[in-house]
């Protein structure tokens, strides 16, 4: 009996990141309209061809609304949402024109701080630039100067709006446009901020870039906007990390993510999500519904996502690469975890157009409490695309008999020279695995931290070395208390 | 001080009693061997000292190196030297036999207060047991049990044991499914364990491995009591008048 426990007492995890921080807040009136997206724009003081592009992106999101297009196809389930009934722009009111860290709000710097990101103590992520954004604008940038002798521009988006004009014009929606789907449109609309990071040709970026998203104000919406150019040559490998406080209702977290990279380029993208996740009963947490999408554009570019998917109520995501130029490289890295009556549908799209083009698809779901995970895939080769090449593997772990896991790969081939392999494997970890690891001596905890971390041990291969620990710590607190 | 004393040991599954007052003594450097029909309540015995937490013990008192085994969880009482190996070894996928091994070896290392061995340390004496029980080098990346044959986990079970040394060994029908020249490598390895300071406990239906594990005691379990005990010879005896006789109809238990 107290076996059956044990698999249960894994859905008993705690969410440590759950605190709200008590800050002033400059929040605007809830519902969208046009006069909303203006008053956004205006807050940031922006541009005509930004006004422009958000006018142009909340009406074609105005008119899916009006037709009920909220993507339905997904394997998740959820009741409405009131778009009329959010905040769509929320920031710390300290901030006027920052020029030190020494400036933000404290109780701001306390909340990094409380979330082991010391935006102060930078000697501790050493190597590591970060930029922090703190419900919709950024808080602070460290290591800009140092970034800036290499010529690499690592700043929020606002500021690359402002002060980058002409690489914002060139290359925002370039990759994800702003008819890409309902969410993308949303995100065009009211994007409040976001990271903005261009690599010039032949740089290798000096450090590891990160931002800290952190969703603080209650009721309010996030939809960030990442922009990352890699130029000819270049190289950046970049990471970020999401928290959110713990509150009853569901929270809307619309965020869109461009790369592009050039001929000989590369750009690595790790994300480690965590946000609240809901209660043990399903109540509140996060609906993370990003669009990522990267382009190789030049030959011989690369671009790597690797991600670990932890938090959320509901996830709904597809990084993806499109690879124009020949001989590009894309890569898809994934361990998402459900737990409880979290809901994940996730997976990828490798889109084959160069010649001897290749895609590697990795993807971990793991499967705790009532979770449900869908890995949904696709692959296109299309005509042109001659000698290219594909591997997918997609690998599913059921922990207990109350969850599922749900594969859905499309294979498209337009050309008869591709090589596609794909495999597939269904574990579970039962109260079989875990009594036979306690009789050889291990904790419960230790034998499903032991099996998780094996299971996901070819992605976590592919983080950078400081996350890829703190990615193993953040998978056994997901599990904690699961067993034993 | 013996190893093992079992006294009145009475234990249920689903509310159904399948022990029904056990006692039983082992002392360092013996084997025992306990034999019965099937639903005796053999592998119920087995399991019940390994602390699985399914069967729940109703009365009596078990001691482990003069400790309240009861009061130990399954970690707890294999970290204090008690190894069972498994009638159906389990398959756990993405760990590798080695890495499993080194981490169950290192968390009793932990316990006891001993420094933990790196992977340098541990593979040669790994590989040393391995090939006691003639187990090929691949079988140290393999995931634990995973794909092997039926011989293979037995095999596997008794490196396990030789790798983690326990104090107090208890075989649940490791000959099951065994062919002949299985059965003889397990007895090697098994016999290579026998020590002044080791006890080991072999719970089989037939008398198939008792040839080759010559044990210095053998108890026969008959719906959930120990009915006879006696010395090899015992076994032999059974072999050729079988269980009838002692076996009260209508008492199968789940075994």
């Amino acid at each position: 009996m107290s076996t059956i426990n044990t698999i249960q007492n894994l859905t008993n995890q705690e969410y440590k990141w759950g605190f709200v921080t008590s800050v002033e807040e400059d929040k605007i009136p809830k519902g969208l309209n046009e006069d909303v997206v203006r008053l956004i724009s205006a807050k940031k003081g922006e541009p005509e061809f930004m006004l422009d592009w958000r006018l142009k992106s909340y009406r074609h999101w105005s008119s899916l609304e009006k037709s009920h297009a909220e993507p339905k196809w997904a394997n998740v389930k959820f009741g409405p949402i009131d778009y009329q009934n959010m905040v769509y722009y929320s920031a710390p009111k300290k901030k006027l024109s920052l020029t030190s860290l020494e400036e933000v709000d404290p109780e701001v710097l306390r909340t990094y701080d409380r979330l082991g990101i010391p935006l102060l103590e930078q000697q501790r992520l050493a190597g590591v630039a970060v930029d922090a954004v703190f419900d919709s604008v950024s808080v602070a940038t460290t290591f800009k100067e140092k970034l800036a002798e290499a010529g690499v521009i690592f700043c929020s988006f606002s500021e690359a709006v402002l002060n980058h004009p002409e690489l914002v014009k060139k290359y925002l929606g370039s990759v994800v446009p702003y008819t890409d789907n309902f969410f993308a449109s949303l995100n065009a609309a009211v994007f409040s901020d976001g990271s903005f990071v261009y690599v010039p040709k032949g740089v290798r970026c000096p450090m590891e870039l990160s931002t800290y998203f952190r969703i603080n104000a209650a009721e309010t919406g996030q939809f960030e906007r990442t922009l990352i150019i890699a130029d000819e040559g270049a190289y950046v490998s970049y990471l970020e990390g999401c928290t959110a406080p713990i509150r009853d209702e569901n929270q809307l977290h619309a965020a869109v993510v461009e790369l592009v990279a050039l001929e000989n380029a590369t750009i690595k993208y790790s994300t480690v999500q965590n946000w609240y996740p809901g209660d043990k009963e399903g109540r509140g947490g996060i609906y993370n519904f990003v669009t990522k999408r990267g382009k190789c554009q030049g030959r011989n570019s690369k671009i790597s996502w690797t991600q670990v998917e932890t938090g959320s109520a509901i996830t709904w995501k597809y990084p993806s690469c499109i690879l124009v130029g020949d001989n590009s490289v894309g890569e898809f890295y994934s361990v998402a975890l459900t737990n409880n009556y979290q809901q994940a549908d996730t997976g990828t799209k490798m889109i084959h157009i160069g010649k001897n083009t290749t895609s590697t698809v990795v993807s971990k779901g793991i499967s705790a409490g009532h979770g449900q995970n869908t890995y949904r895939g696709m692959v296109k080769i299309q005509k042109g695309a001659t000698g290219a090449r594909n591997y997918t593997q997609c690998d599913s772990l059921l922990i207990g008999d109350k969850c599922g896991a749900h594969t859905f790969p499309y294979i498209e081939v337009q050309n008869s020279t591709a090589r596609m392999e794909h495999e597939a494997s269904t574990s579970k970890i039962g109260e079989d695995q875990i009594f036979y690891s306690r009789q050889r001596g291990l904790t419960s905890e230790e034998a499903v931290s032991m099996i998780i971390n094996g299971f996901c041990r070819q992605v976590f291969h592919e983080l950078p070395m400081e996350f890829a620990v703190e990615a193993q710590k953040l998978l056994s607190i997901s599990l904690e208390g699961s067993v034993g | 001080m013996s190893i093992l004393e079992v006294k009145d040991l009475h234990a249920n599954i689903h509310n159904h009693e399948i022990l029904k007052g056990v006692d039983l003594t082992v002392n360092p450097g013996e084997v025992h061997s306990i034999m019965g029909p099937n639903g005796s309540g053999k592998s119920t015995l087995a399991q019940v000292l390994a602390r699985r937490e399914s069967y729940e013990v109703t009365r009596g008192q078990v001691l482990l190196n003069g400790k309240d085994l009861l009061a130990m969880k399954p970690e707890e009482a294999a970290c204090e030297g008690l190894f069972m190996a498994f009638q159906y070894p389990v398959e756990i996928p993405g760990i590798s036999n080695a890495y499993f091994l080194r981490a169950a070896v290192n968390a009793i290392r932990k316990y006891r207060g001993e420094e933990e061995l790196d992977a340098m340390d541990f593979l040669p004496l790994l590989k040393e047991k391995m090939r006691l029980l003639e187990m090929d080098e691949h079988f140290l990346s393999r995931p634990v049990n995973e794909g092997f044959s039926g011989g293979e986990k037995k095999r596997n079970e008794i490196v396990q044991m030789a790798v983690l040394e326990p104090r107090m060994a208890i075989l649940d029908e490791t000959d099951s499914g065994l062919d002949i020249d299985a059965l003889k490598i397990v007895a090697k390895g098994v016999n290579a364990m026998r020590s002044a300071d080791r006890a080991i406990l072999v719970v089989t239906h037939y008398q198939r491995l008792l040839n080759y594990i010559v044990p210095d005691y053998v108890h026969v379990l008959v719906d959930g009591r120990i009915v006879k005990s006696g010395g090899p010879e015992l076994a032999l005896e059974l072999e050729e008048k079988g269980y009838v006789g002692w076996a009260e109809p209508g008492s199968a238990a789940a075994d």
